[in-house]
């Protein structure tokens, strides 16, 4: 599912004059030379679909855990090298929560995120976060397999569709 | 204006035995609500219809003794005997009543009213009577306009249910709450209000931004909620006689879970700035903020004491969510939720003796009740969700929402008492959450 979507997406932006430095599934490296007054709609899916914009959380806890460090730090990176101008950071929770404390728990979510990225460079004042709680589930099962995909921090990158 | 004309005032009569604790009943009573394993016996009630002018009178008058029917069967304290056993009628509300043919169908209550149309005008007079103790019990006398009828008719309700249990009255109220509709993943919701009854809906949003959690208040002319429209969520205080919205610029941050102070000039309410979750409280005046809390866990869902004393509230500060007192002034909290599990949404009770809650344990969600001490936690109900009860303004009902599961889960408003009994879903013509009960209407 992930590989099909990598590659449509791959074919897409090869056939866009525009980027056509990106050199390759992960390298954002076009966006080196091109500065990024206005990031292509095809680049912003490439980041969501290649680098991964998701981040997963265990059950109330806002924590990043060691897995996902890899994938932010090439968040991280990805943003650097194409002169992001605005991040946000969405803050999500599953359904097994009151509707405030869900806020709450997303916003800590978001937070955590928000937090790291800067711990890697990436400038504060491009950051912003803000939670959804559980008002926006992608996975609407009520079992584990949905409520663990809820559970979610995404990072959005301004002009982003997500 | 719709004015009130207490004809006659009499006594109450009825003494409660019931196992909610939190309700001392006084009276020496003439008709009994009896008890028998936890379940109470309806009070049989004679209705004959209202004596009538004219057509358009018979028209109002029906719609009148249809609501009032509602309303009391609702309460499961009144049964209405079907108008086919009467064996006497009502041919004029000031004549002599004919005990003994109620009696013989052995009703305890007769309702008798007269209802005249005269153009835009409703003229209305009802009298209650104690057929068992052959007395008048309450006697009232309404007059408005042709649009007040619904409101004429709660006020005969409340007249009635206040006059015999000696409970507080709550059928002229509304209810502000979200109205959802689509697929789980892409819901929508508008802030919406309605009469407690389920009529007069009204739509105070519109579908493009998500709105949450409204709250009346004091007064029930303004409701404070929570709106995306900015992209983030924030307080907004809407005012329900003009319509205009003020927002609070000046907070910084996320702002959520607002309420009103009982004397209707604060707004309590949480802030979530870089991560952190605290409560605040706004001064309605000059817009000066308060600190409450200030730690790194998330308090949230404050509700005040009705004295504007005290501040019950919600925190992880102990390392799961549980239910904390504190000062109205901040300061000091005391953990009040002992029970296993997680608690949330605190609200404190009418009369000050309780507090309702959500509590979530092994999977399932309840809506519960304790005193302010966290002694006698008693679950009213059990669901996948149950969520964020609202007092009646007799503090005799809860209203809460129940989400069911799975793809096609969605929200629809219920209302149990508060003694456990009578669970009853609001039939609506879409889904709804988040539900606040007005105050009684003036």
């Amino acid at each position: 599912m992930i590989k099909f979507k990598v590659i449509l997406i791959f074919t897409v932006l090869s056939t866009i004059t525009s980027c056509s430095e990106t050199s390759g599934l992960f390298g954002g490296a076009g966006g080196k030379n091109d500065p990024f007054a206005n990031i292509s709609q095809s680049s912003l899916d490439h980041f969501s679909s290649s680098i991964g914009d998701t981040t997963l959380f265990k059950v109330n806890q806002s924590v990043i855990e060691p897995e996902y460090r890899t994938l932010l730090d090439a968040q991280a990176k990805w943003i650097e090298e194409n002169s992001i101008s605005s991040v946000t950071i969405e803050g999500h929770a599953d359904e097994q929560g009151t509707r405030e404390y869900n806020l709450a728990l997303g916003a800590r979510r978001a937070t955590a995120v928000r937090n790291y990225l800067v711990s890697k460079g990436i400038s504060e004042s491009i950051l912003s976060v803000v939670t959804y709680g559980k008002e926006r589930p992608l996975r609407i099962c009520s079992e584990e397999s949905c409520w663990s995909k809820n559970r979610r921090a995404i990072t959005v990158l301004k002009g982003s569709s997500s | 204006m719709m004015k009130i004309y207490r004809v006659l005032l009499a006594f109450i009569i009825m003494c409660m035995i019931m196992n909610a604790p939190a309700y001392s009943e006084e009276e020496v009573p003439e008709i009994d609500i009896e008890v028998t394993d936890g379940v109470i016996d309806p009070i049989p009630v004679a209705m004959p219809e209202f004596v009538i002018d004219n057509f358009s009178s018979s028209i109002v008058a029906n719609e009148i003794a249809s609501i009032i029917k509602n309303n009391l069967t609702q309460t499961s304290l009144f049964r209405f005997i079907p108008e086919n056993a009467y064996i006497s009628d009502v041919t004029s509300i000031d004549a002599p009543v004919r005990f003994a043919d109620w009696r013989a169908i052995n009703s305890d209550l007769l309702i008798a009213g007269s209802v005249s149309v005269i153009g835009d005008v409703i003229t209305a007079k009802f009298r209650l009577w104690d057929v068992v103790g052959q007395s008048e019990i309450e006697g009232v006398q309404f007059a408005g306009p042709t649009g007040s009828l619904r409101r004429i008719a709660h006020k005969v309700s409340d007249l009635i249910y206040a006059g015999i249990t000696g409970e507080g009255a709550y059928f002229d109220t509304r209810i502000a709450f979200i109205a959802e509709r689509g697929a789980k993943n892409d819901r929508t919701k508008r802030l919406a209000i309605m009469d407690q009854d389920g009529a007069n809906l009204t739509f105070l949003t519109d579908s493009n931004s998500i709105v949450l959690a409204p709250r009346f208040s004091p007064d029930a002319k303004k409701i404070l909620y929570t709106s995306y429209e900015t992209g983030r969520p924030r307080v907004y205080l809407r005012n329900l006689v003009n319509d205009r919205v003020r927002t609070f610029p000046d907070l910084p941050g996320m702002t959520f879970a607002p309420r009103f102070s009982p004397d209707g000039k604060s707004v309590i309410l949480s802030i979530t700035n870089k991560g952190n979750t605290d409560i605040y409280l706004v001064d309605l005046a000059n817009n000066t903020q308060k600190r409450l809390t200030s730690n790194a866990a998330i308090d949230t869902a404050p509700s005040f004491s009705p004295n504007g004393k005290s501040i019950v509230f919600e925190s992880d500060r102990g390392g799961s969510q549980q239910i904390y007192v504190m000062s109205s002034k901040g300061g000091q909290a005391e953990r009040i939720s002992f029970g296993e599990g997680r608690y949330g949404t605190p609200v404190w009770s009418p009369r000050g003796d309780m507090v309702a809650f959500t509590k979530m344990y092994k999977g399932n969600f309840h809506i519960g009740v304790m005193r302010l001490d966290g002694s006698q936690e008693r679950l009213l109900t059990k669901a996948f969700i149950d969520e964020a009860p609202t007092w009646s303004p007799n503090g005799r009902v809860l209203m809460f929402f129940r989400e069911t599961a799975g793809a096609n889960g969605a929200p629809s408003l219920y209302t149990v008492e508060v003694t456990g009994r009578n669970l009853r879903k609001l039939e609506l013509s879409s889904f709804a959450s988040d539900p606040s009960w007005s105050p009684l209407l003036e």
